[in-house]
């Protein structure tokens, strides 16, 4: 008993080990046949991160494990959110909006702020809710045009409410008041978004709400089969809207660690394209809180260690793309060919379990 | 646009009448006749003109390329969101093989790029069995951090290169019928209601086109009777829609998936080729702008049919092609349209007795209608999102009238049937 737990647990970390891996040498080989330094570039991205370094990887961590949450939402009922990326950017905007305003004082304004990004998030990824349950429109399809559509909404709307700095031509919204800023908690000798704590939260919250609640539970039924769902009585369509609404409310949340933590305003510069790294991360991270966690540090690691190598080695760091693009594909490949390959072990073992139950009644005939 | 979705993809769409060539023509003319009415009633001249029709079709080739990327992707049960990575492989290697060796390798380099990054969909979702979305997705990163990291590689510090451009490279030939071209001209200068519109799209067929565009028209033809007016084609449509019955009749499943999956690849490639070669001349960084996504909804639109996935590629790049040319302006046009597509929709969804779709369809009829009358011009960063509007528009009209291939996107394990 105690062997087959063992290789269980083997098991289970030998598929992001060959991942790992398997991106490691595909990395290597597009290096060497590049004709670029590849022992340096794993000498820079593997050496011991600086502490400015930890700081800025805790920091982007916090923001792709928000966003991978937000997508993880969605594939437990086998929904794909690809539009957390729109989600977050017209919820940022919103948030920005309301925070630069400034109705309410101190930290009510964050809070206000912070529904308001939220409910806008919500709103944007119902939209994609609603056409799946009325109109049957794959919400794969839909939430790609609601990204791009989004981008021209905000575009749109930054103009009208812009404030723009003297000698420059990068608009933005108002900035945040001083008296609304999130401080940052001292670590490593820098300061980590406030919003950590955020994030923490979300995360538990993420994992009571699947696994300890009647809604996870019909969550994950629905998400593993439609129509023993509908036969224990779930409403398949309020799910799905229900589960589209909560994933674009967290998608609402991931660009407030930058808005009251480091940019405090919505500007033409505002980070875009983590939605599509919330995808990664959460694949990466097979949807459990604490896999998207080590996600998210590893996709955040790999960013923050890359970027001097442009510099140092006169490697374009874009290379790390690469890596996390074939450390996603090559995850999902392992998981499965370790599936298959305990499938086989059981069944072997069963097999053997029942020739060995047979046999001496055989004898005894 | 309206008459465009009514009469080109309804036949197909399950109420038994075939695209055949009668409908086609009719269609056609049914939409120049409403853009042509439209035009007169707006004053707009430059809805209809040969320079928009040509420009429509340098933009619709590459959504349509792509779309039939798709098509055969999901046509053998593979559902293929990777094109847009495999574009943007395509742009790169149009860009490096046409700057270092000639147009024509630029094209050969473009689809062997695709064709590569659809080798890698076909092995991860028909060998390994992964997820296709997954892979899809995965593919679109690998294939963007591959193309900007070689490209850093390839053209920085080669005269009128750089980082995140190549420089440019040559021309492919193109073709102009002058002696057809100049009295057409003539003709489309007159403003006559339709004849002048029907001038000005011969005069775009006849004027200065690619040989590419030439080619890429022909690969419809050619994938629609590959796939459906031949016994290789009838099977790689059994692997989509049946594959257990498929292999059950001694059709190695695999195989076919991955010629399809592999051709796939090599079309989306060549969509990136057409960017990078014909609408621009030079590789750049971002070139492909979400078309990959785009293509894949003029699919969906086009009802997993060539002849309707064209419909859908040209109703994108005209939205397209009209807000880049006109602007504001002739976005603000085709508002018109909308309204009165719209409210048509709500009385013909009234008497089908759809009275809450028909509600929905009046007030949003009524809304557009309102906004026409009141402003005189779409802002520009509003114009940008008129094709995906289209598309989200169209898909949630028409998507119940949709069936796409029984098997799309279900994993197939070997020997499962039985």
């Amino acid at each position: 008993m105690t062997q087959s737990r063992l290789s269980r647990i083997g098991l289970a970390f030998a598929a992001p080990v060959l991942a790992l891996f398997a991106a490691f040498v595909v990395t290597s080989l597009v290096l060497i046949l590049a004709g670029d330094d590849w022992i340096g570039v794993w000498g820079q991205i593997l050496s011991w991160p600086s502490n400015r370094s930890i700081v800025n990887i805790l920091n982007a961590g916090t923001v792709y494990y928000l966003s991978a949450v937000a997508v993880a939402i969605g594939f437990r009922m086998n929904l794909f959110n690809i539009g957390v990326d729109g989600q977050y950017r017209i919820a940022s905007f919103a948030a920005a909006w309301v925070a630069g305003e400034a109705w309410l004082p101190g930290y009510f304004n964050v809070v206000l702020a912070v529904l308001a990004g939220m409910f806008v998030g919500a709103m944007w990824a119902g939209i994609a809710g609603l056409l799946r349950v009325t109109r049957g429109v794959s919400e794969v399809i839909s939430t790609i045009m609601l990204n791009a559509i989004a981008t021209a909404v905000v575009a749109y709307l930054l103009r009208k409410v812009a404030v723009s700095e003297p000698g420059s031509n990068i608009i933005s919204t108002k900035p945040v008041p001083e008296s609304s800023r999130v401080p940052g908690i001292p670590m490593f000798g820098g300061e980590v978004y406030g919003f950590i704590v955020v994030a923490a939260i979300v995360g538990i919250g993420y994992w009571v709400l699947i696994n300890r609640t009647r809604f996870g539970f019909d969550l994950r039924a629905a998400g593993s089969s439609e129509s023993a769902a509908v036969s224990s009585g779930i409403n398949v369509k309020k799910m799905i809207l229900t589960t589209m609404l909560l994933s674009g409310a967290v998608a609402g949340l991931v660009g407030m660690p930058l808005l009251f933590g480091q940019d405090y305003a919505y500007g033409s510069t505002f980070q875009a394209g983590l939605g599509f790294t919330g995808i990664a991360v959460a694949l990466l991270g097979r949807n459990h809180p604490a896999g998207i966690a080590l996600g998210a540090i590893l996709f955040a690691y790999l960013d923050e260690q890359s970027n001097p190598l442009q510099i140092l080695l006169d490697v374009s760091p874009d290379i790390v793309k690469v890596t996390q693009g074939v450390i996603v594909l090559s995850v999902v490949i392992a998981y499965e060919v370790v599936r298959r390959y305990s499938v086989r072990l059981e069944q072997r073992q069963v097999a053997a379990a029942l020739d060995a139950e047979v046999r001496p009644k055989e004898v005894a005939k | 646009m309206s008459v465009a979705t009514d009469s080109l993809t309804k036949p197909t769409a399950g109420s038994g009448r075939k695209l055949t060539w009668p409908w086609m023509l009719l269609g056609l003319s049914a939409v120049l006749a409403v853009i042509s009415l439209l035009r007169i009633v707006t004053g707009v001249d430059d809805l209809s003109s040969s320079g928009t029709i040509r420009a429509t079709l340098i933009a619709a080739i590459p959504i349509g390329l792509a779309g039939l990327g798709g098509l055969w992707s999901e046509r053998s049960g593979v559902v293929n969101i990777g094109l847009e990575g495999m574009m943007i492989l395509g742009t790169f290697g149009a860009g490096y093989f046409g700057y270092f060796y000639g147009p024509w390798q630029g094209v050969f380099g473009a689809i062997l790029l695709g064709a590569a990054g659809g080798l890698l969909h076909a092995v991860a979702t028909v060998y390994f069995g992964v997820d296709h979305i997954v892979s899809g997705v995965a593919i679109n990163i690998i294939a963007l951090g591959a193309v900007q990291y070689l490209a850093a590689l390839a053209f920085t510090g080669v005269p009128g290169g750089g980082q995140t451009q190549s420089p440019p490279v040559g021309q492919l030939p193109s073709i102009t019928i002058s002696w057809l071209s100049d009295p057409l001209g003539e003709i489309e200068n007159q403003n006559w209601f339709f004849i002048s519109d029907a001038a000005a799209l011969l005069r775009a067929m006849v004027t200065n086109i690619s040989v590419l565009t030439i080619i890429s028209i022909g690969l419809f033809v050619l994938t629609w009777w590959l796939l459906w007016r031949t016994s290789f084609g009838l099977r790689v449509r059994s692997c989509g829609e049946s594959p257990a019955a498929a292999e059950s009749l001694g059709i190695n499943v695999y195989r076919y998936k991955f010629i399809a999956v592999i051709t796939s690849g090599g079309l989306a490639g060549l969509a990136g080729g057409y960017l990078a070669l014909v609408a621009a001349n030079a590789f750049r960084d971002g070139q492909t702008g979400g078309r990959g996504y785009i293509g894949l909804a003029a699919m969906i639109f086009g009802n997993w049919r060539p002849g309707g996935l064209f419909a859908g590629a040209t109703l994108f790049g005209y939205t397209d092609t009209v807000r880049l040319r006109g602007g504001g302006e002739s976005v603000h046009a085709l508002l018109l349209l909308v309204a009165v597509f719209m409210i048509l929709l709500a009385i013909w969804q009234w008497r089908q007795h759809g009275q809450r779709s028909a509600l929905i369809a009046a007030v949003i009829g009524v809304v557009v209608a309102g906004i026409y009358f009141t402003t005189t011009e779409v802002p520009s960063e509003l114009a940008t999102m008129t094709p995906y509007v289209t598309t989200l528009l169209v898909l949630a009209v028409f998507s119940q009238n949709l069936r796409m291939p029984a098997a799309d996107g279900k994993v197939y394990r070997k020997g499962s049937a039985g």
